[in-house]
């Protein structure tokens, strides 16, 4: 076992019993005992008040050192650079600082907003300006950031887990032989070690895991979009532009058309400044049309629980949570939804929440500014028809 | 045809609650199934086969329990499971579970890999992609539709975070299946009868020729450092009186907040 209990320092206290997120450490004769049902996940490594739980994991690995700099991976769509690069150059420009290394961007594809990056935080620009960049190709992409990477050397590569991120990240990854942390919602440096603490929601968001890459480098992590807050913008920053030469490869994917205009892309919950979203507690999918009065009212937008979104009542494009959109507007309106973590962990960081549900032990309470216990039949309309007159100061 | 569909077995993450007390998972009476996401990527695979004809092959990575899952996907109709459990697996990361199981494809051969968004449990989304270049092959993430197949080409269509494109894909590939593609069909009474009877082969690390340092803890390049239960939010208040009361304390206070 890689992970196993020191008999001698073990007092049989059983807080390791309970950290384990596997049920994989019971209490026999007194001593703690790891079962096969451990992952070597170490969860309970650092929660022993007697440092009884030894982990061997390995810990050797590439030389470190060799590898300098972070660099973010900024998207572009259609050549507008994507909002979460500059959220990144935001946290990238924090991370590089305590290392005293270099911020860098890539951007793939043909682009005006280059500077832009630079005025954001970049220190240097990776650039590829062809067309053949233009739409995702996921091993172009990737094989052009190897190269880069091979090249360069950094220690840490940032994307945003969005579906370009999502898709061609792993395979970068795969190649190098490197750790990568999926959808991270908090960076740190490790003071003692140096490494890179990536915070991520896991088992759908009940809990939060702290995963390190110590033996490879870089270290990749997708970073979720609307969690990091931009750098400070300066528009007399200077930086410098490296356009690097296009790959040609043979190319077995080819996008032959871009489609925009469905329901989908109307749904702009990530912009949206208010959401007024809806969960198993409306009852009927004929309910959502006084929420989208409401959203309206408000000039935002609908969302949606999973449990609204698996009874069929909406579609999926509105969902928010753990397997659907991160929002966080200024104003987050949940009606009838329960509060499942995996909801919680998509609009918690939204500005001001307001629960509306008749159970008051609903979990979505603890999370809401404004709670209304009551009935959404009588409390919804009664909103819309106090908003519409106009309730006095 | 010759198709690979990945499953993996979940808790079922909505049962999953957390102790108030030790802040920690409640894992007791949490059930496992097949991972939602595969349920698509399994009846993708079957409408495939039905449309062009071939075999579906359902593989998982897992402990021996983990074959629940695959008599799961011979109920619904694939034609073979295969099992890939071995002690060394153990730990496996994104990295070393896409090794393992682009191994395993190698060994089986294949015209096209389907495999679901992404697990419910670790959300990554990342052995799919990661597979397909361990692979060399290309790879599509996210698809919501399959609209022509023929020998060596798919047309699909991607879902992406603003808009969706119709790609041509070379095969051999792998593609990675969104909820919307189709509604997975429940098993069938003879699927059933077929799934009891089935024997599952089970495949170790020698089988499929993986290496040592690649599998397993050895071969992960992450390691998980510490669990801890999500921080709580700041002021909360429950607004209390008649529901005209409360809506109007509560646009009151909006508009107090500049929310409205």
């Amino acid at each position: 076992m890689l992970i196993r209990i020191d008999i001698e320092k073990c007092t049989g206290c059983g807080t390791c019993v309970s950290v384990c997120p596997f049920a994989a450490i019971i209490i026999k004769e007194d001593k703690a005992f790891i079962t096969e049902a451990c992952t070597l996940c170490g969860a309970c490594v650092e929660s022993c008040p007697e440092n009884a739980i030894i982990d061997e994991r390995g810990k050797e690995g590439t030389k470190a050192e060799e590898f300098k700099g972070v660099w973010i991976f900024a998207e572009q769509s259609r050549g507008k650079i994507a909002s979460v690069a500059y959220e990144l150059l935001g946290i990238g420009r924090k991370l590089a600082d305590e290392l005293k290394s270099e911020l860098c961007a890539v951007l793939f594809g043909p682009s005006d907003e280059v500077e832009e990056l630079i005025k954001w935080g970049a220190d240097k620009v990776y650039y590829v300006n062809s067309q053949d960049y233009t739409y995702l190709d996921d091993e172009l992409y990737s094989k052009t950031l190897i190269n880069l990477i091979e090249q360069y050397k950094p220690e840490i590569l940032l994307a945003g887990a969005t579906a370009i991120g999502r898709s061609f990240i792993p395979r970068v990854a795969a190649r190098l032989k490197v750790g990568l942390t999926a959808d991270c919602t908090g960076l740190e440096i490790d003071r003692e070690t140096g490494n890179l603490l990536q915070i991520r929601p896991a088992f759908g968001g009940n809990i939060m895991a702290t995963i390190v890459s110590p033996t490879s480098r870089p270290q990749i992590a997708t970073v979720r979009p609307r969690v990091m807050k931009r750098g400070e913008y300066k528009s007399d920053r200077t930086g410098e532009i490296i356009n690097i030469s296009p790959l040609k490869l043979k190319g077995r994917i080819k996008v032959l058309e871009r489609v925009e205009d469905t329901s989908f892309c109307k749904v702009n919950l990530q912009d949206a400044k208010v959401i007024v979203s809806g969960g198993r507690g409306l009852g009927s999918p004929e309910a959502f049309s006084i929420l989208w009065e409401l959203a309206s009212l408000l000039g935002g937008t609908v969302g949606a629980s999973r449990a609204a979104v698996d009874e069929g009542w909406i579609p999926y494009a509105h969902q928010v949570g753990q397997t659907g959109k991160t929002v966080c507007p200024k104003l987050y309106i949940a009606c009838g939804i329960s509060g499942a973590v995996q909801h919680l962990v998509g609009m918690q960081s939204s500005d001001i929440i307001v629960a509306i549900n008749k159970d008051p032990n609903a979990p979505i309470f603890n999370v809401a500014t404004y709670g209304i216990v009551g009935d959404l039949k009588i409390i919804l309309p009664l909103m819309i028809k106090k908003l519409q007159e106009g309730v006095s100061e | 045809m010759n198709i690979i569909v990945c499953v993996k077995q979940v808790p079922d993450v909505t049962e999953v609650r957390i102790d108030p007390k030790t802040n920690t998972l409640i894992r007791e009476g949490v059930p496992s199934i097949m991972n939602p996401y595969d349920l698509h990527a399994v009846e993708a695979g079957l409408q495939l086969k039905d449309k062009v004809g071939g075999k579906v092959t359902v593989i998982t990575m897992g402990p021996p329990q983990a074959e629940e899952v695959l008599r799961e996907a011979i109920s619904m109709g694939v034609d073979d499971a295969i099992l890939l459990t071995d002690k060394r697996f153990a730990g496996a990361d994104t990295w070393a579970t896409a090794y393992t199981l682009s191994k395993a494809a190698k060994k089986l051969g294949f015209d096209l890999i389907i495999c679901g968004k992404q697990a419910i449990d670790g959300d990554t989304a990342q052995v799919g992609p990661e597979m397909a270049e361990f692979l060399d092959i290309p790879h599509v993430s996210y698809v919501r539709s399959i609209d022509s197949v023929s020998d060596s080409e798919m047309v699909i269509e991607r879902l992406m975070d603003d808009c969706y494109e119709k790609i041509a894909l070379t095969l051999p590939a792998l593609i990675t299946v969104v909820k919307e593609l189709n509604t997975p069909r429940p098993p069938s009474i003879r699927g059933k009868m077929a799934a009891k009877k089935a024997n599952i082969p089970r495949w170790n690390a020698d089988d499929i020729e993986a290496e040592e340092e690649n599998i397993g803890l050895k071969g992960s390049p992450t390691m998980v450092k510490n669990i801890f239960a999500p921080p709580p939010r700041g002021e909360r208040r429950i607004l209390d009186g008649t529901p005209e009361e409360q809506v109007e304390t509560l646009i009151r206070e909006l508009r107090r907040l500049r929310c409205l």
